[in-house]
């Protein structure tokens, strides 16, 4: 049986029918078309499922639709606005962050809660926020080097997205 | 500092060559959709009517299997389809020579996570239960673990590929005069090894979707399209035809974006064969996507090797035999086996040169999923043992390790004493920038046990260690080095044929766009992006002009498929090929229109132009239209097939040829806390030798993902097994690095262009990981004064070899490694071969 819920989702508010037991992974993939989001695990193990709630990182495949229905959910789709890329996702492409690209929406989006609370992290600091987050391709240099970046790039802007 | 004078500090380059597009740090072509959540990955599809499948696995080691029961799960509201192994009873498998897989089992269950049978469901929440409802009745066969135990135990047959026994293959191969090499020598030593098995564990888990389109009016009845995370769509397409009984041209096989690989999806798999006999069985796309633990399962990973290996070396340094070993913990099935197999003993003469060499080797069935090839494949562990060995000489000789090796570098356009064809090598500038980088000479000049990481004189180790917290005072840092070498593409195919190893299209649109075709798998290293590069470049167009079309059996021109380090090398050849027809054609008009010579003419930034005098210039987009509008449609199609002469005239010489080898060295820093035995690699610095990047910001990114994942290796990954069953197939328990354990990187490209190599690129996919792990357990060793001759490099190892050094313990020296009580004599004929049968001049031709 299906249970009828609502989801505010990349800005937008959404009335779907889940299955109650289903993940909110399984929620945005299937139900919702926003395959951005991506699973290495499906146990809270490699980070590819992290999606932002209320600003904060979390694992989509350890979070039940219906224990979100009052906040903000932010997928990889929703971290561009408006056709304009945040600026994580353009040094992430510029310097090589992204390899195979699996692992990359959640790595943005756990960046970009990064950011938000630390508008210039520490080496320390990126290590901790993305420690979450399995990568096999990059060895997480480049990802350093690409939050670096991108730090600066806001810092130029004066924006903090 | 730019994104340029970031790469350029990473660059040593002999000349200034200047290109466009080659060498330039550009964003791969498709990274944008890569950080927007649009690139599509397997499990991304969905088809209308898509259902779902999934298989059921064996729960035992080894068994026979006595009856399958699916009536009363084919009877489950919304299953619509369950297979067993009798629906697909044709063999398969990647080499030609080990056809021993079935999509399904029939008669016997080899691991753990044999596929038994497989369903179709409506939804994916049926499956579980679907699965639970199949019956099946096994009668329980004795499970062999070990190399150990599979040579023990012959009369316990696992799999009917193996001729005697549980041996799949064995080789023996003797080159040069090896009593003389012996004879010579001042200073002999043995040692034996163990390298632990691991898995690629790319994040993206295996995953497909088929779809079956009938057609009554077709003998075939139909045609059949998969999408799967493969990195070799042209071998899927071969076996899948085959399982399938169908034609190739009824088969269609597309790799869409693949999440990594590493190795781990270059087989055909079953579930890849079950989701397109269940599509055809219901008429209805279906997709299969494995879970984690099913990947781990599925496997195909590094091979347990134990080795044993016997160098002799003169006063001078210079080595004078070696004799060398393999045991391989293969698996239940052959897989890439036979090939592993050599490649454990081929490419020990690439590194260093050796008058006289005898390799032989063995490859064990046992109970386990089957092993493959994963990064540096076969290479990877006698990589470990040959610079762990060597370590060990040149402190029993009081040499430098680094001095050692410099004395015995392989040199560049010269034959191996196996018959290998060696063209570039910057092995020596890489040992040269890694020594300067690393500060080798000055951190050396307090040899044997490390100082501690304050930096004071070094301490003895204490009477009384026990576990407790680091402290700065317990913790010793050392510095260890290995080199390394590796294949820029298998040079003979993995079926025999005069074909060539891939090939490119292009097609010129008369609006200016360019379309490129070919069969190469992008699994994240970048080689879409590369054939865009090398087209822009050769074209004079920019890259975002180029549209690039890949690894699809229907629209593609066959590339082999994204192993052996072959894409750059073999691709990028063939997209030259291409372009250059095309821009033949191009110039011959232009040069009617401008009145200019050919030979006078350049392409760039979409222009046709003069050399001598740049003003004068034809639009790329005008040339193009004038030349449709004389010669049609603007194809063109290259090929690339290795040269010829690149290997010896002995059976089995067609493992380890390549047409060049890309040479790695890495020096590790260590800090070992000898009251925990925690290891912490603090930093490693990584030369590679590329010949050229196509793209520097990839290939620094392939070296330090390779850097990463031998430091993983080394440290923490093992593919261990209790009572039959995979121990942590998951992972949380599977550990691998994260952010907090993984060191600085710091890689040094020695560009030094390959004479053969497009623009002179050569591979960086493979290489750089061989050198890291014998590099951090020879770090191990100058930290702490112990060597663990067995990976991965965990607390209790260094904890148990520490306390073996103390005064009063029983043995000193009690060896980590149980030797294996060698076969005598070895189960297969030697093959012996002298390298003065090839003529010596390798420069030929070049």
């Amino acid at each position: 049986m299906r249970d009828l819920i609502s989801l505010h989702v990349n800005g937008q508010r959404y009335e779907l029918a889940v299955l109650p037991h289903h993940t909110l992974l399984e929620v945005l993939r299937e139900d919702m078309g926003l395959s951005g989001t991506k699973h290495g695990c499906e146990l809270g193990e490699c980070g590819a499922c992290t999606v932002l709630v209320d600003g904060v990182p979390v694992l989509s495949c350890l979070t039940l639709p219906i224990e979100v229905q009052n906040s903000e959910i932010t997928t990889i789709e929703g971290l561009e606005k408006n056709g304009k890329l945040h600026p994580l996702q353009e040094t992430f492409a510029e310097l090589g962050a992204a390899q195979c690209g699996y692992c990359t929406p959640g790595i943005l989006l756990a960046g970009a809660a990064l950011l938000r609370e630390h508008p210039h992290p520490t080496r320390e600091q990126m290590k901790e926020a993305l420690t979450g987050n399995l990568c096999r391709c990059t060895g997480y240099t480049k990802i350093y080097e690409a939050v670096d970046a991108a730090s600066e790039r806001l810092h130029a802007t004066g924006g903090v997205s | 500092m730019t994104i340029r004078e970031r790469v350029d500090r990473s660059i040593e380059r002999d000349t200034s060559r200047s290109y466009k597009y080659v060498g330039a740090p550009l964003p791969q072509v498709d990274a944008y959709a890569k950080v927007t959540g649009r690139a599509i990955y397997a499990d991304d599809i969905i088809l209308p009517r898509m259902l779902y499948g999934r298989l059921l696995r064996s729960p035992h080691p080894h068994a026979r299997i006595v009856s399958i029961e699916t009536s009363r799960a084919l009877a489950l509201p919304g299953v619509l389809a369950v297979i067993t192994g009798e629906d697909l009873p044709q063999r398969f498998g990647i080499l030609p020579s080990s056809q021993d897989e079935y999509a399904l089992a029939i008669d016997k269950v080899r691991y753990v996570g044999d596929p038994v049978a497989a369903v179709a469901a409506v939804e994916p929440d049926m499956l579980d239960e679907a699965i639970k409802l199949i019956q099946v009745e096994y009668e329980i066969l004795p499970a062999l673990m070990t190399i150990d135990e599979a040579l023990e135990h012959p009369e316990v047959k696992i799999n009917d590929e193996a001729r005697i026994g549980n041996i799949h293959k064995a080789v023996s191969y003797e080159f040069g005069d090896m009593e003389a090499g012996f004879a010579e020598a001042d200073y002999v030593r043995e040692d034996w090894f163990f390298y632990e098995g691991n898995n690629h564990a790319p994040m993206e888990e295996h995953a497909c979707v088929a779809n079956w389109e009938p057609n009554p009016h077709d003998p075939c009845g139909g045609k059949l399209t998969l999408w799967s995370s493969t990195q070799t769509p042209h071998y899927v397409h071969r076996e899948l035809s085959k399982v399938m009984g169908l034609p190739q041209s009824h088969v269609r096989v597309i790799a869409p974006h693949v999440g990594g690989g590493f190795g781990g999806k270059s087989d055909p798999f079953s579930h890849e064969m079950c989701a397109a006999a269940l599509s055809r069985r219901t008429g209805r796309p279906v997709k299969i996507t494995c879970t984690r633990e099913e990947v781990f399962l599925t496997h195909r990973g590094r091979h347990p090797v134990k080795m044993w290996i016997k160098t002799g070396v003169k006063k001078d340094g210079t080595l004078s035999a070696m004799h060398f070993r393999s045991f391989l913990d293969g698996g239940a099935y052959g897989s890439y086996g036979i090939a592993t197999t050599y490649y454990t003993g081929a490419l020990q003469t690439v590194t260093y040169k050796l008058p006289c060499y005898k390799f032989e080797g063995m490859r064990l069935f046992t109970n386990k999923p089957p092993c493959g090839p994963k990064r540096g494949h076969g290479t990877t562990q006698p990589r470990y043992a040959v610079e762990v060995h060597l370590d060990k000489i040149a402190h029993d000789l009081g040499f430098d390790p680094l001095e050692l090796r410099r004395r015995n570098l392989i040199e560049s356009y010269t034959r191996t004493v196996n018959g290998l064809r060696i063209t570039s090598c910057a092995l020596g500038e890489c040992l040269d920038a890694v020594a300067e980088r690393s500060d080798w000479n000055e951190s050396r000049a307090h040899p044997t046990l490390g100082a501690d990481v304050s930096g004071q004189s070094p301490i003895d180790l204490p009477n009384d260690p026990k576990i407790g917290n680091a402290s700065a005072a317990s913790m010793k840092r050392g510095l260890g080095l290995a080199a390394s070498s590796y294949i820029c593409g298998a040079g003979k195919p993995i079926y025999w044929n005069d074909l060539p190893h891939s090939a490119v299209q292009i097609r010129l649109d008369r609006g200016g766009g360019i379309t490129v075709y070919c069969g190469a798998t992008d699994i994240g290293q970048g080689s879409t992006s590369m054939l865009a590069y090398i087209v822009a470049e050769e074209l004079g167009v920019p890259p975002d002009h180029i549209h690039v079309e890949t690894a699809d059996t229907t629209l593609t021109p066959v590339d082999l498929g994204s192993y052996s380090s072959r894409v750059t090398f073999m691709a990028g050849n063939a997209a030259i090929a291409a372009a250059r027809k095309l821009k033949g054609q191009l110039f011959e008009l232009a040069s009617e229109q401008l009145h200019v010579p050919v030979e006078n003419l350049a392409a760039a930034e979409c222009l046709i132009y003069d050399e001598n005098d740049p003003g004068v210039a034809l639009p790329y987009v005008k040339a193009v239209q004038l030349t449709e509008a004389r010669y049609g449609a603007l194809v063109a199609a290259g090929s690339y097939a290795p040269p010829e002469d690149m290997h010896g005239d002995y059976k089995g010489a067609g493992v380890g040829p390549s047409p060049a080898y890309s040479y790695s060295v890495c020096v590790a820093q260590v800090a070992v806390d000898i009251e925990t035995g925690e290891l912490v690699v603090e930093k490693l610095w990584l030369a590679h030798d590329i010949g050229q990047s196509i793209n520097p910001l990839l290939v620094a990114g392939q070296v330090e993902g390779g850097a990463y994942m031998g430091f993983g290796e080394a440290t923490m990954e093992q593919q261990v097994f209790r009572k039959g069953r995979h121990k942590i197939p998951s992972l949380l328990d599977y550990k691998l690095p994260t952010t907090l354990d993984t060191p600085e990187i710091e890689t040094i490209l020695i560009e030094i262009p390959d004479h053969e190599g497009p623009f002179g690129g050569k591979e960086a996919g493979q290489g750089p990981l061989n050198p890291v792990i014998p590099a951090i357990a020879n770090a191990v060793f100058d930290a702490v004064g112990v060597r663990i001759d067995e990976t991965p490099i965990t607390p209790d190892k260094v904890l148990k070899a520490l306390r073996a050094e103390l005064p009063g313990a029983r043995s000193t020296q009690r060896p980590q490694v149980e030797p294996i009580e060698v076969p005598s004599p070895w189960p297969t004929r030697l093959i012996t071969w002298q390298p003065d049968k090839v003529t010596p001049s390798a420069k030929d031709g070049i």
